[in-house]
């Protein structure tokens, strides 16, 4: 448990580059969150705290993005080279849209719902700088 | 929580710009466009100076054409300076919300006479600036940064539709073909041609310059060409995107015991709901719009009816896969029979449950911040019979709806319109 983080975006961001995936925890009701949120709208109580998320889950839904934006674009991504984007349900239950990689992309029909992912970790430059999964090919979470 | 209003407001005149690409024109020129159009809609007339407020709503006018402030500026095109002018934004539902506070106005008390309207003008920039500006309606550090693109969201929900229900590209193309033949009757329309209109003229312009030829027949073949209809967000095409427009449009609302000294056939706003909703991870169905579903209940309540009395409605297919969505939470259809619905043309002009008459935002052109309002304006010359072309006919309009989305369905409203 880290105690000391500000409830902050920036607090995530830097966990993130730190490779640690952060959520927050309600004290009152025990739901997680990710993205980490200061008020839980579950029980409505402003008592949080940290919680370290394993970054296992899989993908809920999915999409492979041709007109991407200008940050993916200088990625060198364009209608020639799609990039998968997804909502990605983590095993502790909370659910976040990031970016996925690791799948044919140009294939979009082998793209399967119930897809296995893990963290993707931003490592150096040429990976992605934002939340990110990589798909655990051939296994289909349970 | 119901919701009631002190009193209601009535419409007594509209007026919409034409929507396209007009390079030499700013939002505040269309926005006077529809004002004067407007004007010229109220049976026994109206004068500028007795209007009391402005409400209108716009989404990025500063990102889009580097205008903030836009209220007061619209104001002074019309002449209406000195009364209260409020621009209001709610990404893509800007127009709707803007007739929301028009109505409340009215419904307090406040004012009697209201003009709300909604204007954006948004092919200033390349298609890469507006996707960025409308991917920023998303939740900018937690969605938008994962490279999610606003045809993306929509496309994320089309795939847990599809996974859940079962979802053809037909079915997705049958509302993009069913919209342009609206679009087609309505001489404001950004496309105001079929599929088979732009088909024809592409084919005609390939065998001009001796290129090879494509074997299309159908507006199927057209729309299953990749060259043609190209992928945007995965399974969304081109053709399933509404595009990129400029445009205005407004509406004259008045206190309900004055409609009659305007028109003899004034509409009446008889239910308003509005509401939100998380980001994307936020929510448990990918398959419906809470939002949506939230203010059509709160609108339904106001206005004492059911989805089964609505007979026309102008929905918020700012994507294919939205209209179908639409017509589910709107409850017009049951949750998952939205999109075997469209294809089996249960939505068209001249079918049991009429949808998206003018064209809707896929060929009228989608000028984010009018759009709420271009319903509205559509919804005015259904129920007055005076739609010419695209008129729906063999019954009476008495009771219609619309429904604006803004962005992926954070923000949400709906409107039930009744004619007496």
């Amino acid at each position: 448990m880290v105690t000391e983080m500000e409830f902050t975006s920036a607090s995530f961001y830097q966990a993130l580059r730190d490779k640690r995936l952060m959520g927050t925890r309600c004290k009152g009701c025990g739901a997680v969150y990710l993205p980490p949120r200061q008020v839980c709208f579950q029980c409505r109580s402003a008592a949080l705290e940290w919680v370290s998320l394993t970054g296992k889950g899989k993908l809920l839904s999915f999409t492979t993005i041709a007109v991407g934006t200008n940050s993916m674009i200088s990625q060198g991504y364009d209608r020639n080279r799609h990039y998968c984007c997804g909502i990605v349900e983590l095993d502790e239950g909370p659910r976040v849209c990031a970016l996925i990689v690791g799948l044919d992309t140009q294939r979009p029909d082998s793209i399967q719902i119930g897809t296995a992912v893990s963290i993707e970790f931003p490592d150096g430059e040429d990976k992605p700088s934002s939340l990110a999964f990589r798909a655990r090919t051939g296994h289909k979470a349970s | 929580m119901t919701h009631k209003m002190n009193r209601m407001a009535a419409i007594v005149g509209v007026g919409s710009s034409k929507f396209g690409a007009f390079p030499d024109k700013l939002g505040r020129e269309l926005f006077t466009e529809a004002f004067l159009a407007m004007l010229g809609s109220v049976d026994r007339g109206i004068e500028t100076k007795d209007i009391e407020a402005l409400y209108v709503g716009s989404a990025a006018p500063l990102s889009f054409e580097g205008q903030a402030h836009l209220a007061p500026i619209i104001a002074d095109q019309v002449g209406l300076v000195n009364r209260p002018a409020t621009r209001v934004e709610s990404a893509c539902a800007s127009g709707g919300l803007a007739l929301r506070e028009g109505i409340i106005g009215i419904a307090s008390g406040t004012y009697d006479i209201v003009l709300v309207g909604g204007v954006e003008k948004m092919t200033n920039l390349p298609t890469s600036e507006v996707t960025e500006v409308l991917a920023a309606f998303a939740d900018a550090p937690y969605e938008a940064c994962t490279g999610i693109t606003f045809p993306g969201a929509y496309a994320l929900l089309a795939t847990a539709y599809q996974h859940k229900y079962g979802l053809t590209e037909e079915q997705l193309m049958a509302v993009a073909m069913k919209n342009h033949q609206n679009g087609a009757l309505n001489p404001i329309a950004q496309f105001y041609c079929t599929i088979s209109d732009i088909m024809t003229n592409r084919l005609a312009k390939m065998k001009e310059k001796g290129q090879p030829v494509p074997n299309w027949r159908t507006e199927m073949d057209f729309l299953k060409d990749p060259q043609a209809n190209p992928v945007v967000a995965w399974p969304l095409r081109l053709f399933d995107c509404s595009p990129i427009t400029d445009g205005a449009a407004c509406v004259l609302l008045v206190a309900e015991h004055f409609a009659k000294s305007f028109t003899d056939t004034p509409i009446y706003v008889v239910g308003s709901g509005q509401a939100s909703d998380y980001s994307l991870s936020g929510r448990r169905d990918l398959t419906t719009l809470a939002g949506a579903k939230e203010a059509a209940r709160q609108a339904y309540e106001m206005a004492g009816v059911h989805p089964e009395d609505i007979q026309m409605a102008e929905v918020h297919d700012c994507f294919t896969i939205a209209e179908i969505i639409a017509t589910e939470d709107l409850g017009l259809f049951e949750p998952g029979e939205g999109a075997k619905a469209a294809e089996k043309g249960l939505t068209a002009l001249q079918g049991p449950k009429p949808v998206n008459p003018s064209g809707g935002l896929k060929a009228k052109g989608h000028p984010v911040g009018a759009s709420g309002i271009a319903q509205t304006v559509e919804v005015w010359h259904q129920m007055r019979g005076v739609a010419g072309a695209r008129q729906i006919k063999n019954r009476e309009l008495n009771l219609t709806l619309t429904h604006n989305v803004g962005a992926h369905g954070a923000s949400c409203l709906v409107h039930i319109y009744e004619r007496r």
